[in-house]
C-alpha cells in the first residue's frame, strides 16, 4: 500500500474525534489513520456523519473533542498550513452561478496563489480534460447539473492538491462523464483520498481501507479487501 | 454525582441579606435624611433611584462585554453564561432607569420625555441596542455558534457605549444643570451619603440577582440531568430552541 | 506542478473585491435597488414634510436619513450570495487570512455606497435642496461622506456577517446596524447642516470629522480583531 520510510506521518490522523452540535454528535470517538496515496472509503446512511468528517479534516469545521490531523498538521492549531494542499468537493459545487467557468476556476485560482499564464494553462487544461473548453465563458448557471458537478471536481483539483476529501464525487455524473473526471480524482490520480460513497460493492472496489459510521459512530474500520458488502448493508440496518 | 464543586449557590443567602439592608437603609436615608431639594420639591427624589440603575446597568453591559472577550478568548462556556445574564440583567436596569429617568422629567419639567438631557437620549440608544441582544441568540440555532456571535456583539456594543455618549453628549449644546451633573462631585454631605447608599444596594441587588439567575440555571441543568440518569434519556425534556446558553450540569 | 504560494492578504482580498464587484456588474441588484430607494424616499420626504425645497439642518437631516436607510438594503445583500452559493466555503478552503474577506467586503459596501453617492446626492440636489453650494462646499460635503461612508461600510461589513447567520437576516440587520450607526449619522448631519444652509460661511467645524474619524478607527480595529470569530466554525 505505500513505500514510505519509517517514521512518516500517516497522511491524515484521528484520535477520539468528536463533534457536536449541542446536544447531538455528529461525530462520536472517532480514530483512524491512512497512509499517503491510498484511499478511504466512508460508508453510512444519511446523518451518519460522513460529510461532517470531511469537512472536520477539510478544516472547515473545528473538532469538539479529540484531535484530526492531515499531512502531519493538526487541523485545529494548524490548519492555516494545509489548507492550499487539500482539495475538498462537497455536496455544494462552491461555484457562482453568474460567473463563467473560467472566471469562477480564476477566482478559486487567485485564492491560491495561482495567477497569470500559469493560472490560466492549468484552467485551460482542466477544462479541456472534463469536456468543457467550449462551454467555459457560459455562465455556470446555465449549466445542467453533470456540468457543475464537472467544474466543481476541477476547482478542487486546481492547486494540484496532496489530499482530496471527496463527498460523493459521482453525484449527478453520467458513466462518460465519471471516467473524464477518474484521472483526475479518482485511484489513478494517485492522490491521499477519502470518499464517501453509497455503493458498497464499487465503493469498496476503489478503497484500500473501508471506514464504516451510523450515528456518529465508528461501526467498522478495516481494510477494504476484508470487508464484505453485507458487512456494509448492515450499517443501513 | 458533583457536590464538591460549590461554583453557584455559594453566600447567596448572605448575599441577599446584605442586599435587602444597604438597600432599605439607602432609601430610608433617600426619603427621610436627604434635604428636599429646593426647586423640584419631594419628586426630585427618584434621582437616588434613577442614578443608581443607570450607572449599575452601564457597569453590567462593560462587565458583559468583558466576559464575551473571555469567552473568544478561551471557549469556556461558564464566561458565556456569565455575559448573559449579565446583559439581560443590565438590560432591565436600563429600562427600570429610562422609566424613573421619565418621571423625573415628568415631575421636573413636566414633560414625559425631553431631547436635550443627552445621558437620557444615550441610555435609550444604548436600550435599543442592547435589546437586540436576546432576538440575536434566538435567531442563531447552533448553541457554540449563537455563544460566539453574541459574544462578538457584546464587546462591539460595550466598546459603541462611551462613543455614543460622547456623539450624544456633543450633539447637545445646552446642557441644563443638573443635579445628575454634579452627582459624586459637588453634592452637600447629606445628599451623598443617601446617594452612596443607594448606589452600592443598586449594585449588591445587581450582583445578588445575577448569582441567583446563574444559580438558578445551573441547578435546572443538574436537575434534567439526575433525571436523564434515573429514568433514562427521555425522562426530562429536551430543551428546544432557546435564547439563553446551555448550561452543562457538572 | 509544485503547489503555489499562498497570496498575500492584500492579493487575496483585491481578488475577492473583484469578484464582489464584477457579481454585481453582472446582476446589478444591489445598487439599482439602493438608488431607486433613494429616490423614492426624497419624494416621500417631499410629501411627508409638505416643503418643496430644505436647507441646513432640515437638508442634512433628510439626506443622512435616506442614505442611512439606503445603506441598509447593502449591507442586507453584503453576504447572500456566498451564503446562498456556498462561496463562503470556498474562500475558506483557500490558505489565506480571514481578514482578506474583511477587507473585501468592507471595500465592496464602501464602493457600493459611493457609487450610490453619485446618484443620490445630485439627485437630492435637484429635487430638495434649496441653496447652491459652491464647488468648495461641494469638495466638504464630499470629505464627510467619505468619512462617514467608511464607518458605515465596517459597521456594516460587521452586522452582514452577524446577521447573515441568523434566520432573521433581515430582521436583523435593521435592528442591529441603526443603533451601532446612529454616532455616524448624528456626527455626518452635523457636519453637513453648515455646509447645506443657505446663508453662513459653509465652514467644516473640526469636530465632527474628528468624530468620524474616531468612530472609523475604533470599530475598525474591533473588526480586525473580531471577524475571524464570526468566519471561522
Amino acid at each position: 500500500m505505500s513505500t514510505e520510510p519509517e517514521g512518516t506521518p500517516p497522511a491524515i490522523a484521528t484520535s477520539g474525534l468528536v463533534r457536536r452540535y449541542g446536544e447531538r454528535a455528529a461525530l462520536d470517538e472517532v480514530t483512524l489513520s491512512l497512509e499517503t496515496g491510498s484511499t478511504l472509503v466512508v460508508f453510512g446512511p444519511n446523518g451518519a456523519g460522513k460529510s461532517t468528517l470531511l469537512r472536520v479534516l477539510a478544516t472547515l469545521l473545528r473538532p469538539t473533542a479529540g484531535t484530526a490531523s492531515v499531512l502531519g498538521r493538526d487541523v485545529r492549531r494548524e490548519g492555516w498550513a494545509v489548507r492550499g494542499r487539500i482539495g475538498f468537493l462537497g455536496h455544494a459545487p462552491l461555484l457562482y452561478g453568474d460567473l463563467s467557468a473560467r472566471e469562477n476556476l480564476a477566482y478559486h485560482a487567485r485564492l491560491h496563489g495561482l495567477r497569470g499564464t500559469a493560472a490560466t494553462e492549468r484552467i485551460d487544461e482542466l477544462l479541456g480534460a472534463v469536456g468543457l473548453e467550449r462551454r467555459g465563458d457560459d455562465r455556470v448557471h446555465a449549466y445542467s447539473r453533470g456540468m457543475v458537478q464537472r467544474l466543481a471536481v476541477c476547482r478542487a483539483v486546481l492547486h494540484d492538491p496532496e489530499v482530496l476529501l471527496l463527498d460523493e464525487p459521482r453525484a449527478n455524473l453520467d458513466p462518460a462523464a465519471a471516467e473524464q473526471v477518474e484521472p483526475l480524482i479518482g485511484r489513478s490520480s494517485g492522490r491521499t483520498r477519502v470518499v464517501t460513497s453509497h455503493d458498497p460493492a464499487g465503493g469498496l472496489a476503489e478503497g484500500d481501507v473501508a471506514l464504516g459510521l451510523r450515528a456518529g459512530r465508528q461501526a467498522l474500520l478495516a481494510p477494504a479487501a476484508d470487508v464484505t458488502a453485507e458487512q456494509i448493508g448492515e450499517l443501513y440496518r | 454525582m458533583p457536590t464538591t464543586r460549590k461554583l453557584y449557590g455559594t453566600r447567596l443567602r448572605a448575599l441577599s441579606i446584605l442586599t435587602a439592608v444597604v438597600l432599605t437603609g439607602g432609601f430610608a436615608l433617600a426619603a427621610f435624611y436627604a434635604p428636599i431639594e429646593a426647586d423640584q420639591g419631594f419628586s426630585q427624589k427618584i434621582f437616588y433611584l434613577h442614578v443608581p440603575l443607570a450607572i449599575v446597568s452601564l457597569c453590567g453591559f462593560i462587565f458583559g462585554g468583558i466576559c464575551a472577550i473571555q469567552y473568544l478568548r478561551t471557549n469556556d462556556p461558564r464566561h458565556d453564561l456569565r455575559a448573559y445574564t449579565a446583559i439581560h440583567q443590565s438590560l432591565i436596569f436600563c429600562a427600570a432607569a429610562l422609566v424613573t429617568g421619565s418621571i423625573w422629567a415628568k415631575a421636573a419639567w413636566g414633560q414625559w420625555w425631553v431631547w436635550d438631557e443627552p445621558t437620557l437620549v444615550s441610555f435609550l440608544i444604548v436600550f435599543l441596542l442592547y435589546a437586540t441582544y436576546q432576538p440575536l441568540r434566538f435567531s442563531i440555532e447552533d448553541p457554540e455558534k449563537q455563544s460566539r456571535y453574541a459574544a462578538v456583539f457584546a464587546i462591539v456594543a460595550g466598546a459603541f457605549v462611551p462613543l455614543n455618549f460622547l456623539a450624544v453628549r456633543l450633539a447637545n449644546p445646552l446642557i441644563h444643570p443638573r443635579v445628575l451633573n454634579s452627582s459624586g462631585g459637588s453634592l452637600p454631605v447629606d445628599m451623598k451619603a443617601a446617594f452612596y447608599a443607594c448606589l452600592i444596594g443598586m449594585a449588591l441587588l445587581f450582583v445578588t440577582l445575577w448569582k441567583y439567575e446563574m444559580t438558578a440555571k445551573h441547578n435546572r441543568a443538574q436537575l434534567r440531568s439526575l433525571k436523564r440518569k434515573l429514568g433514562g434519556p427521555d425522562a426530562a425534556a429536551i430543551r428546544g430552541r432557546s435564547a439563553a446558553p446551555r448550561v452543562s450540569a457538572s | 506542478m509544485s503547489a503555489p504560494s499562498p497570496p498575500s492578504t492584500l492579493g487575496a482580498a483585491r481578488a475577492v473585491l473583484a469578484k464582489e464587484l464584477r457579481l454585481e456588474r453582472r446582476a446589478p441588484q444591489t445598487l439599482v435597488a439602493m438608488a431607486l430607494f433613494s429616490a423614492m424616499t426624497y419624494v416621500v420626504f417631499h410629501f411627508a414634510l409638505r416643503r418643496d425645497t430644505v436647507e441646513g439642518d432640515l437638508a442634512s437631516g433628510v439626506l443622512w436619513v435616506t442614505l442611512t436607510l439606503a445603506a441598509l438594503l447593502g449591507i442586507g445583500r453584503l453576504f447572500v450570495a456566498d451564503r446562498d452559493e456556498g462561496g463562503l466555503e470556498g474562500f475558506l478552503l483557500a490558505p489565506v487570512d480571514r481578514t482578506a474577506l474583511l477587507f473585501a467586503k468592507a471595500g465592496a459596501l464602501l464602493a457600493f455606497l459611493a457609487a450610490l453617492e453619485l446618484v443620490a446626492v445630485p439627485l437630492f440636489a435637484v429635487l430638495l435642496l434649496g441653496p447652491s453650494p459652491g464647488a468648495g462646499t461641494w469638495l466638504r460635503l464630499v470629505a464627510v461622506l467619505l468619512l462617514a461612508d467608511l464607518g458605515i461600510a465596517v459597521v456594516g461589513t460587521l452586522v452582514a456577517a452577524i446577521a447573515v447567520q441568523t434566520r432573521a437576516r433581515d430582521l436583523i440587520t435593521s435592528i442591529l446596524a441603526l443603533p451601532l450607526l446612529l454616532p455616524v449619522v448624528i456626527a455626518a448631519a452635523r457636519a453637513s447642516a453648515p455646509l447645506l444652509a443657505l446663508h453662513g460661511d459653509h465652514a467644516l467645524t473640526g469636530r465632527w470629522p474628528a468624530v468620524l474619524g474616531l468612530y472609523d478607527l475604533v470599530f475598525g480595529l474591533l473588526a480586525y480583531a473580531l471577524f475571524d470569530f464570526l468566519v471561522e466554525d
